[in-house]
């Protein structure tokens, strides 16, 4: 019987961490059409960056800057117009669907359960594309499940309903899943977006930890300033499409440019540890 | 641990399928010619050994040619129309899709009286026409039922009723004008009905019925994947587009199989899920087979009365699923809505 459930992890050789850029975006450029014929309605880009094991990287800029667009490119959702998305070498809009889900994981904005979901089941989906089509749960798959809601703390929700839950536990079951996954890539749409401040500091402490100590390579696309620059080695900052700047928040941060970009009088001020603060002036 | 083992999934379908013996006894048993439970086990255990010359003709003629093959038929819809329905629900991410009440059934049966029209001899034509209608109608439904990209609950099953509607009117235009006593006679197969037996071996008829269920089955896994969110489905590496034409295409075949064989039955499609998720969970991988076998006993207890509560006067199947499912619909939508 257990043939029909194998999961065993059939990874590719070039397993995370095999050479050290993992993530490399070469002029990628996407556009929008209406129809095939007609103008674009958006576009994005060229983008170009790159990302180590253990970094995180945070996507910024106000709506409709293109974060979502340039998300789907790396998550290979969509093929760039122009340029390419690489990880470890291979393009990712060309890779197996399965062999993709196996290296990227995305974090997205919550989705409504039509049926409901116990946590263990939910997080149990992230060993998908590991096996066959249709697959039962390895002992194996358990055990990546289960340590993967161990990474969240999130083990005491294992037998709770998904709709049950608060919207930081929700959060980090669907980050538990993503990484039962095992992905190298890790890409997060907008993940503090229903938290409190409490929820998005424990948040990003804990995927710092993650990049720290599993080397993966974490992507975050946030409207939080501040988060970004206290825990983000790298910052993509775009602008109605467009790639204003990518590097430290210190160099990054600059006032005449995010007023410009945000469209909101603010002040830059440069903490100790090199990592700048953004305040906000009422008037 | 795991949530579900091939072991658990074996056990519940072989559990589902004694109750389904028990269900085609009693319904061998019941009927104006009195036979008793030991008869028929013996009946069946002959038959099984290939010891018929034991069995008493009169047995023989009221067991293998009256009663038995309109149990088989009803097997073949019930099982047939539940899984359609388990696939319409995940395919349209709507838990109140049903072939019936998505006019997916109206559109077989449409099929199927124009293929009686044209050409009544042709071996196979009516299951094909009955596809080739079901096919077409969820297509349309499913394009009038989005909105902004999206599939609303509501459009759809609004864009179910108006394909009932419009689909009965053609029928009965049809019914109307074409020449023949047969296709009045439809009215009461257009309720649904298994007393006419089809005039095409019943093999095939199964084994449409196995392939059906089983290229549903083979992406149950997916499925799951897809319940939680397309999107989500394909970042976790689903092939969306090649999952839903493969249920699109098995839930109409197996919808235009059991109209053609039997009419529009209802809610059959909705009523058996349903029940199947309350009892077993909503993972799709127990779901199709419990669904098909649930659907079997549905349809073998709902004939039985149909055919007995009225004796010696019968009353079509459909109504009898109808009179149960449309109040469960009902208490379904409500819940929903809250």
């Amino acid at each position: 019987m257990s043939s029909l459930g194998f999961g065993t992890a059939t990874r590719d050789a070039s397993t995370p961490g095999a050479g050290n850029t993992h993530l490399k975006v070469e002029q990628a450029s996407y556009a929008y059409r209406a129809t095939d014929a007609s103008a674009p309605t958006f576009t994005l880009g060229p983008v170009t960056f790159e990302a180590q094991a253990h970094e995180i990287v945070a996507i910024l800029g106000p709506n409709a800057s293109g974060k979502s667009t340039l998300l789907t490119l790396l998550a290979g959702l969509n093929k760039p117009l122009s340029g390419r998305v690489e990880i470890n070498g291979a393009e990712v809009s060309q890779l197996d669907l399965r062999v993709r889900a196996q290296r990227i994981a995305l974090v997205g904005q919550e989705s409504e359960l039509l049926f409901p979901l116990r946590v263990w089941e939910y997080v149990l989906q992230g060993r998908y594309p590991y096996g066959r089509r249709l697959r039962f749960e390895s002992d194996q798959d358990c055990l990546y499940a289960a340590n993967a809601l161990a990474q969240v703390g999130a083990d005491r929700l294992r037998d709770r309903w998904m709709d049950q839950l608060s919207g930081g536990e929700k959060q980090r079951v669907i980050l538990a899943r993503a990484l039962a996954q095992q992905p190298s890539l890790l890409l997060l749409d907008e993940p503090t977006q229903h938290l409190d401040i409490g929820g998005k500091v424990e948040l990003l402490r804990r995927l710092r930890r993650l990049a720290d100590g599993n080397r993966y390579t974490v992507l975050v696309v946030t409207h939080e300033l501040d988060l970004a620059s206290e825990f983000c080695d790298r910052i993509v900052l775009l602008h109605k499409g467009k790639c204003l700047r990518v590097g430290t928040a210190a160099e990054v941060y600059d006032r005449a440019l995010l007023e410009e970009v945000f469209e909101a009088p603010l002040e830059i001020e440069m903490r100790p540890n090199g990592r700048p603060r953004v305040i906000l002036q009422g008037s | 641990m795991r949530p579900l083992t091939p072991r658990r999934v074996v056990l519940i379908s072989a559990a589902l399928g004694a109750v389904l013996f028990i269900a085609v006894v009693i319904s061998l048993r019941m009927g104006a010619y009195p036979i008793s439970v030991p008869e028929i086990v013996m009946t069946l255990v002959d038959r099984f050994l290939g010891r018929s010359s034991q069995i008493p003709p009169d047995f023989w003629n009221v067991v293998y040619e009256i009663r038995l093959p309109r149990i088989a038929l009803g097997i073949l819809v019930g099982a047939s129309l539940s899984t359609a329905g388990a696939g319409f629900q995940a395919l349209l991410r709507n838990p109140l899709a049903d072939p019936y009440v998505l006019g997916v059934s109206s559109g077989a049966a449409l099929g199927a009286i124009i293929s009686l029209a044209l050409a009544p001899e042709t071996p196979g034509m009516i299951q094909l026409a009955a596809f080739a209608g079901a096919g077409a109608t969820i297509a349309v439904v499913y394009f009038l039922g989005r909105r902004g990209g999206h599939v609303d609950t509501a459009t759809l099953l609004l864009a179910g009723i108006v394909a009932v509607s419009f689909l009965s009117a053609v029928i009965m235009f049809l019914m109307t004008m074409l020449p023949g006593r047969e296709l009045r006679g439809m009215a009461f197969w257009l309720m649904g009905d298994l007393a006419s037996p089809p005039p095409i071996s019943s093999r095939w008829l199964y084994l449409l019925l196995v392939i059906g269920v089983g290229s549903i089955y083979t992406t149950s896994s997916d499925l799951n994947l897809i319940l939680t969110g397309e999107q989500e489905a394909r970042h976790l590496g689903v092939n969306v587009n090649r999952v839903k034409v493969v249920v699109y295409v098995a839930a109409s075949l197996l919808t235009g199989l059991a109209v053609s064989v039997s009419g529009a039955i209802g809610y059959v499609g909705l009523l058996v899920p349903h029940l199947m998720r309350m009892m077993f969970g909503s993972d799709y991988r127990l779901l199709v087979p419990t669904s098909a076998l649930g659907g079997a006993v549905l349809i073998v207890l709902a004939d039985l009365l149909a055919r007995t509560v009225v004796a010696p006067t019968e009353l079509p199947v459909g109504a009898m699923t109808a009179l149960v499912g449309a109040p469960v619909f009902i208490y379904l939508m409500r819940r929903r809505v809250r």
